[in-house]
């Protein structure tokens, strides 16, 4: 059972143009059975804030490879990735590297 | 789980892995970590004090992290800055870019110069040629245009400012990408020479260093965050479709699976050595404009020649680049470079 939570989610690099071009989100997460982790928090955000191409931003259950993610600006790597269980005002960013161009080979 | 202490100062909580060495470090102790590498790499590039050293500038994540690094290690090495920014005539994206390069020109109080293909190149913007190559081929073929006179644009800018150097951003995922990319082309040329990544002053053309060609592109992304950057970070309307897309795709499948492997990629390719069979024969000097050339006519030369001759791809794929056809073009494709003093001998 997990309480409801206000977590800050964030999204940069370019990321922000499938969110409305929003890059700063307050988020009430509701109160429900499963808990919060990255995992029910990424299925949360395709649902409600993703406005356009989730292919782009998600690949399985997981993001895009290329995208970054930050929880309270530490790696997810280093605190379990989608295992991570989200705690009252985290703060959790989104870095896309996936753009631009390169200078030739 | 909680995050592991700094493996530098035992302090911090550790921020990131780095994929090199596996080591948790704090943001910190990254930054540092990060610009102690990229000294180590401008110092090996031999910048020595007095360099004028002219920075590819385009907006972009990878010139934004090279030019404030360079800018703070500046007085340390004793270097001059140049920005040099390419305006390769893309309507909507460029115009963007430039405007985040002036704003980063202004605050970092560095002098900026802007080079434009449509002055350099006979009129030519990317859009031009990107209408000019369409349905010319399965993948869009105005990318491969655009590195090769990108590459001599900011050579160009370079001399205009007196530079004695070329310093670009590429970090080691780019690397790693175009040795993926030479490999998949079967270019044979570019592999004999260091798996393709180039070599300083190679006919005639300015030294050239990437200071960031050991950070990953994952490490450059997190200095430009915990440094507070601002980069412009839209795509090139036609990346999409560009071929490096593949590799790009390919690398990130890997470096998923072990962490390493992006670095691991580049170093095999420094260490290649063709069989002798293989190795093609040394490069001479094109005809036109002298610069480093494996054929009559040097890349650059031989794609414009084609663009003016309304037959665009006849420098792109194997076997028919550069060869000269019966009758005189209407614009021959001149690149304006001076012509070095002498031929390189190899």
């Amino acid at each position: 059972m997990a309480a409801p939570l206000s977590v800050e989610v964030e999204f940069g690099g370019g990321a922000e143009l499938l969110f409305d071009g929003v890059k700063k989100h307050q988020v009430t997460l509701p109160g429900q059975k499963e808990p919060w982790d990255i995992r029910n928090l990424l299925v949360w955000i395709k649902k409600n804030l993703l406005k356009e191409r989730p292919e782009l931003f998600m690949q399985g259950d997981s993001v895009r490879p290329g995208i970054l993610v930050l929880i309270n600006d530490a790696d997810w790597e280093l605190l379990g990735e989608l295992d991570y269980q989200l705690q009252d005002q985290d703060s959790v960013l989104f870095i896309s590297t996936l753009h631009g161009h390169q200078m030739g080979s | 789980m909680p995050a592991p202490q700094c493996a530098s100062c035992h302090k911090a909580r550790a921020a990131l892995r780095r994929p090199c060495s596996g080591q948790a470090l704090c943001g910190t102790c990254f930054c540092a970590a990060f610009e102690a590498e990229v000294l180590h790499t401008v110092v090996a590039g031999r910048l020595l004090p007095g360099a004028v050293v002219a920075v590819g500038a385009s907006g972009g994540k990878d010139s934004t992290v090279l030019a404030h690094v360079l800018r703070e290690l500046a007085p340390r090495l004793g270097i001059s800055l140049q920005l040099v920014a390419v305006d390769e005539g893309i309507g909507g994206y460029r115009d963007a870019a430039l405007a985040a390069v002036r704003r980063q020109a202004a605050r970092w109080e560095l002098p900026l110069t802007v080079v434009a293909y449509e002055d350099l190149f006979g009129g030519w913007t990317m859009d031009a040629v990107a209408r000019s190559t369409a349905g010319s081929g399965r993948s869009r073929s105005c990318c491969t245009f655009c590195g090769v006179l990108r590459r001599r644009a900011l050579e160009e800018g370079a001399r205009l400012v007196g530079a004695t150097h070329v310093v670009t951003g590429h970090n080691a995922d780019d690397m790693a990408e175009t040795v993926l990319m030479n490999f998949l082309r079967g270019d044979a040329g570019r592999l004999a020479r260091g798996g393709g990544l180039g070599s300083p002053g190679e006919g005639g053309a300015l030294p050239r260093c990437r200071p960031l060609q050991l950070a990953s592109q994952k490490e450059v992304v997190l200095y430009a965050h915990f440094r507070r950057l601002d980069y412009f970070s839209e795509e090139c309307v036609y990346a999409p479709e560009a071929f490096r897309g593949h590799a790009r795709h390919l690398l990130k499948l890997l470096e998923a699976a072990r962490p390493s492997a992006v670095l691991d990629l580049v170093h095999s390719a420094e260490r290649l050595a063709l069989a002798p069979a293989a190795r093609p024969p040394p490069p001479g000097a094109c005809s036109r404009c002298g610069a480093l050339a494996s054929r009559a006519l040097c890349q650059a030369c031989a794609l414009l020649d084609g663009l003016d001759r309304g037959r665009p791809r006849l420098a792109i794929g194997k076997g028919r680049r550069g060869r000269d056809e019966g009758g005189t073009p209407r614009e021959p494709g001149r690149v304006r470079t001076p012509v070095p003093e002498a031929v390189p001998t190899f």
